[in-house]
């Protein structure tokens, strides 16, 4: 137990600490604070905590003051000695550092009051902002190691799975597999030499997403804690956590985890004096996507390389150096630890009929509040993303969502009402997939984020396997010729034949899943298509090569007085006219860079 | 570091507990509001409010809500404060003193009883007690 006695401090200012807050200066923020407090004598009352990711990351960098739970948005270093003089000298709170909805007239000051917050059902990130990560008391004071008392001392392991059973859990990392299904089959599978293994599924590679690296690193211990629950439940004795090396502050932080589980005895040789023995190591993925599918996940581990393998037999069976493994994804286990505390029933309680719980999700893209958020399963598309997510930027119209990163599909904005759980996302075409939510506008074209997602997926295939290898590879030629208005209305065809083949005949889920951002566009937006082949057009005019520029004369000449800044800019020497005159552009000199379309100043420059 | 038992994870937890539970959205059975306008703080409300500090610290309750808020409006009268017991009307306490503040914390927080020597009055605006 700590050699200095905490002391009780009137006020904690809860500082963000996740990435998104840490990139946006968080650390000199909390330097600020500290330098103010200590100058208005405030040290023995006032006391600066760093937090894991609080979710509202577009408004970061992010302080709570508690008590009270007030809110403050994006703080800058002078924004700080008025703020103490104010609030915590004065007790003031200080409007306008606070977060005002653009609809609202004045601020909110109460977190749980701020629509982003209020429709959120906080589970898998229970202590969202109100721990230390770096602490293993602030996690203990939270009921935290306590679902792992119950389930060593008032719990057999079959009496763990089943609970994990009733509670309906299901994989968070895609797949949705029944997670106590999952754990009666390891426990029942035989190992040659008695040994199990447990591993966390930490190498999130979906562009944008970013629930797994929050978990890591806002509330470790919550993982830990799920995973010597798991290890009683199978009979493992050694746990892996596989975590990109990417993600620095995650790594940091679940090592600086692990090391104070070990001191109090919660990881390692006769945990808690009960006899039971296990110990959970870090290692870090070198940033493969394709290392986020299971065998190929083992694989890495064992040192080999990250490739994955035909299935039966599953981990389950045969995972890693052969022995029964049991894989489950970051938030899964952050989940486990509730799940025992509260009870299995409990958390059935919230989801719809197949989907139990919440599921975490980031959302971003063309969305006024970025940011991460907790969900009860079944909330519909439109609860996201007007309701948390505060709707689209700048009164654009909502176009699709992309759900399930890079292997997900769209989804239009006609099922803007469809309920999110397992089912209606593979219904709808698409996948719950980690959790990326990914917002596009009016202003996006559908066929270049087809395009886009497949030339990921494409370079991150592994090669192993023909139809993932070449047949990506070939559809991703096809997508780009349509882009360039070179794609015939058999490119078609022959693109819906692939995207099947692909899906069908790839050996993992990697290839399996990389068709469908094209056979949903193409389902939900073939006219888009049509557009680019038919007419050559991009209705979005996203697509460059199909763009055409052209200078309205009357407005460059009465609006610009013919400025001539467009010319002056064209690297090809395609805009034609002298200073004081109107423009007018070449179009065999054109190479539809736009540039000139972004600098006019008077909006004379048109795109068709 | 020693090896937790189960009993000394228990103890841990209670003890982080006292210091960490003012983050918490939970119940409190009292408030206490030092009010810190310019003029409270000329009196002293900063030694009222580490008075009501210690005396939560001292004793590691965690279902004391110590908070601050600006002038109350009866500034010759700083500095001053208002308890709340859950379920019933606030009482504002004036000129108060370190010592006073312990009295109050003693008998009217934790046992309940007004200490009306001190108190300009029960509920908000009425000063006839």
């Amino acid at each position: 137990m700590g050699e200095t006695k905490e002391k009780l401090y009137r006020v904690h200012l809860m500082v963000c600490a996740g990435t998104g807050c840490v990139s946006n200066r968080a650390f000199e923020i909390k330097e600020a604070l500290e330098k103010e407090i200590k100058r208005r004598g405030l040290e023995n009352e006032v006391k600066v905590v760093t937090t894991g990711c609080n979710g509202f990351c577009e408004r970061g960098p992010l302080m709570v003051v508690q008590p009270g739970n007030i809110f403050y948005q994006m703080l800058t270093v002078k924004d700080i000695p008025y703020l103490v003089e104010e609030h915590l000298l004065k007790g003031r709170p200080v409007q306008k550092l606070m977060y005002q909805p653009p609809e609202e007239k004045k601020p909110v000051p109460v977190l749980s009051e701020i629509n982003f917050f209020k429709k959120q059902v906080l589970v898998a990130l229970r202590n969202r902002g109100l721990i230390d990560p770096e602490k293993i008391e602030d996690y203990i004071a939270r009921d935290g190691y306590k679902a792992l008392v119950k389930a060593l001392t008032q719990m057999t392991p079959e009496e763990i799975i089943r609970e994990i059973q009733i509670s309906g859990l299901r994989g968070r990392g895609g797949a949705g597999f029944p997670t106590g299904l999952k754990w009666q089959l390891v426990r029942q599978a035989i190992s040659p030499d008695g040994e199990k293994y447990l591993v966390c599924n930490g190498d999130e590679g979906d562009p944008g997403a970013f629930m797994d690296r929050s978990i890591l690193e806002a509330d470790p211990h919550s993982v830990i804690e799920g995973m010597l629950i798991g290890a009683r439940a199978i009979g493992a004795t050694k746990g892996f956590i596989y975590v990109r090396n990417e993600y620095p502050l995650a790594v940091k932080r679940v090592l600086i985890a692990l090391d104070q589980a070990r001191e109090y005895g919660l990881l390692g040789h006769d945990i808690l004096g009960t006899g039971f023995d296990f110990d959970i190591r870090v290692v870090r993925g070198a940033g493969a996507f394709v290392c986020g599918e299971e065998t190929a996940l083992l694989a890495s581990i064992e040192g080999r390389l990250g490739e994955p393998r035909p299935r039966p037999p599953y981990p389950a069976e045969k995972g890693l150096w052969g022995k029964p493994t049991c894989i489950n994804n970051v938030e899964t286990w952050a989940n486990v630890p509730v799940i025992i505390d509260r009870g299995g029933k409990w958390f059935a309680s919230i989801g719809t009929a197949t989907s139990k719980g919440t599921k975490v999700f980031s959302l971003v893209g063309k969305i006024n509040n970025t940011g991460l958020v907790e969900v009860p399963m079944g909330i519909t598309l439109r609860e996201i993303i007007y309701d948390i997510g505060g709707g689209i930027p700048g009164g654009k119209k909502f176009k699709a969502v992309q759900t399930g990163g890079p292997s997900g599909g769209c989804i239009p904005a006609e099922l803007i009402d469809l309920p999110i759980d397992y089912e209606s996302l593979t219904q709808a075409g698409s996948m719950m997939g980690s959790g990326g939510m990914v917002v596009m506008d009016e202003d996006t074209c559908m066929v270049d984020v087809a395009r886009y997602f497949l030339s990921f997926t494409q370079d991150e295939s592994c090669g192993k396997c023909t139809p993932c290898r070449e047949g990506t590879k070939a559809m991703l030629d096809i997508l780009t010729r349509i882009t360039e208005g070179k794609g015939t209305e058999e490119d078609l065809i022959l693109l819906e034949e692939l995207a099947h083949t692909v899906k069908e005949a790839s050996l993992c889920g990697l290839g399996k899943t990389a068709p469908n951002p094209v056979l949903t566009t193409l389902r939900y937006f073939r006219d888009e298509y049509i557009a680019h082949i038919r007419d050559k057009k991009c209705p979005a005019h996203v697509c460059r090569q199909l763009n055409v520029y052209t200078i309205d004369p009357q407005i460059c000449l009465e609006k610009g007085h013919g400025c001539d800044v467009c010319r002056r800019n064209c690297a090809s020497e395609a805009i034609l006219g002298a200073k004081g005159e109107a423009h007018r552009i070449d179009q065999s000199k054109c190479i539809k860079c736009g540039v000139c379309y972004d600098v006019c100043n008077f909006g004379a420059v048109k795109v068709e | 570091m020693p090896k937790l038992t189960i009993e000394e994870l228990e103890k841990l937890r209670e003890e982080a507990r006292k210091t960490t539970f003012i983050r918490g959205q939970g119940e409190f059975r009292a408030k206490i509001n030092v009010h810190m306008g310019t003029c409270g703080l000329a009196a002293g409300a900063r030694n009222i409010l580490n008075a009501f500090l210690r005396e939560i610290e001292k004793r590691g309750l965690t279902d004391i809500l110590l908070t601050t808020s600006g002038c109350a409006g009866l500034c010759s009268r700083e500095p001053m404060a208002t308890i709340e017991i859950a379920g019933q009307a606030p009482v504002k306490y004036v000129d108060l003193t370190e010592k006073k503040a312990q009295e109050i914390f003693e008998k009217h927080i934790l046992g309940g009883e007004i200490v009306t020597a001190y108190a300009l009055g029960i509920g908000s605006e009425k000063t006839d007690l």
